[in-house]
């Protein structure tokens, strides 16, 4: 194995192994929103993208809407497309069996381990591992974290719903590296904060999005280019 | 709507956006606006979610033990602590509170 291919192998496990093992809370905290044990595991399976999953099980624990729960999962997985635009040129649009499991791995880590590989089979290298190692431990710790918060009982004595908001903080983070970012996460905090008695719940997460497309249709408070 | 329903249309549209990424002319990807608003689009949900998943309960907003569990939280991620154990500690934080009768 080339020194190239090695690095993109360890670049993928080292960051497969602690995301699949936080399945465990995700699992533990769907069963806590009311899930059963094979709706959190169908979700994992079937959906396979972190922040929408916890997003779906946040609304429903809240008591939102169906409508509002598919919309919050289906906005936050529109990052996907993006990274599938990018990944297409790595992974290839042929054969479709191949491009479709590729579509179902396509997650913020595999891109996000691709693309910080030279171009080529290291690439490729990063985000299959990556997609294929995060895939079968999120799923596999999933259910287990499911069967264990089954057992726990009222999930508040255990501070899990402080870890559901925690893990959002988690998702956020990384992506709070400039001033705009950091503008729209306020202010969307803010906004959501400030309907909640208003709107139904689930909705004021959604109208928080606006501040995003307000500000991104504008570059307000963008990087000027030089 | 069940939540079945809710479970299998959110996974389906999910999947969905990432097979479309794959069908789509790559110029789009070029175009900077969009790629940004969907950037931005990204950390405003989290940021509410956050807001929201902290401070909401139903329709009321309330400052309870998750309040300072989600700060400490946010101290460990600052200092690049796993995610793991920024959720542990979180948990473990409101528990505590809550154990003692210092919050509910």
């Amino acid at each position: 194995m080339s020194p190239t291919d090695s690095a993109a192998w360890r670049a993928a496990l080292s960051v497969a192994l602690p995301v699949a093992a936080y399945g465990i809370s995700f699992g533990a905290l769907s069963v806590a929103s009311g899930l059963d044990v094979w709706q959190t595991s169908v979700l994992s399976l079937l959906m396979f993208s972190g922040g929408s999953q916890f997003a779906l099980i946040g609304v429903l624990a809240g008591g939102g809407t169906g409508g509002a729960a598919i919309a919050g999962a289906a906005l936050l997985g529109a990052r996907n497309s993006f990274y599938a635009m990018r990944m297409a040129s790595v992974v290839g649009r042929r054969p479709i069996w191949r491009t479709l499991v590729a579509a179902h791995l396509t997650i913020d880590e595999s891109t996000a381990v691709a693309i910080s590989q030279p171009p080529g089979r290291a690439q490729r290298i990063g985000f299959w591992v990556t997609g294929a190692a995060i895939f079968i431990g999120w799923n596999a710790t999933t259910l287990a974290g499911a069967l264990l918060g089954d057992l726990l009982g009222d999930p508040r004595a255990y501070g899990l719903d402080a870890a559901a908001a925690a893990a959002f903080v988690g998702l956020l983070w990384p992506r709070l590296h400039a001033r705009q970012p950091i503008a729209v996460a306020v202010a969307a905090a803010v906004v959501a904060t400030a309907l909640t008695p208003a709107l139904p719940t689930g909705l004021p997460v959604l109208a928080a999005a606006a501040v995003a497309v307000v500000v991104g249709l504008t570059d307000w408070l963008g990087r000027r280019e030089p | 709507m069940t939540v079945w329903q809710v479970v299998l249309l959110a996974g389906i549209a999910v999947l969905a956006l990432k097979i479309a990424g794959y069908l789509v002319p790559p110029a789009v990807l070029e175009k900077p606006r969009i790629s940004r608003t969907s950037d931005l689009l990204t950390v405003a949900l989290l940021a509410a979610l956050v807001a929201v998943q902290t401070l909401g309960q139903g329709q009321a907003v309330v400052v309870d033990a998750r309040l300072p569990a989600v700060v400490l939280a946010a101290i460990l991620f600052a200092l690049r602590a796993p995610f793991i154990v920024a959720l542990v500690a979180a948990a473990l934080c409101a528990a505590l509170l809550r154990a003692a009768g210092l919050a509910v």
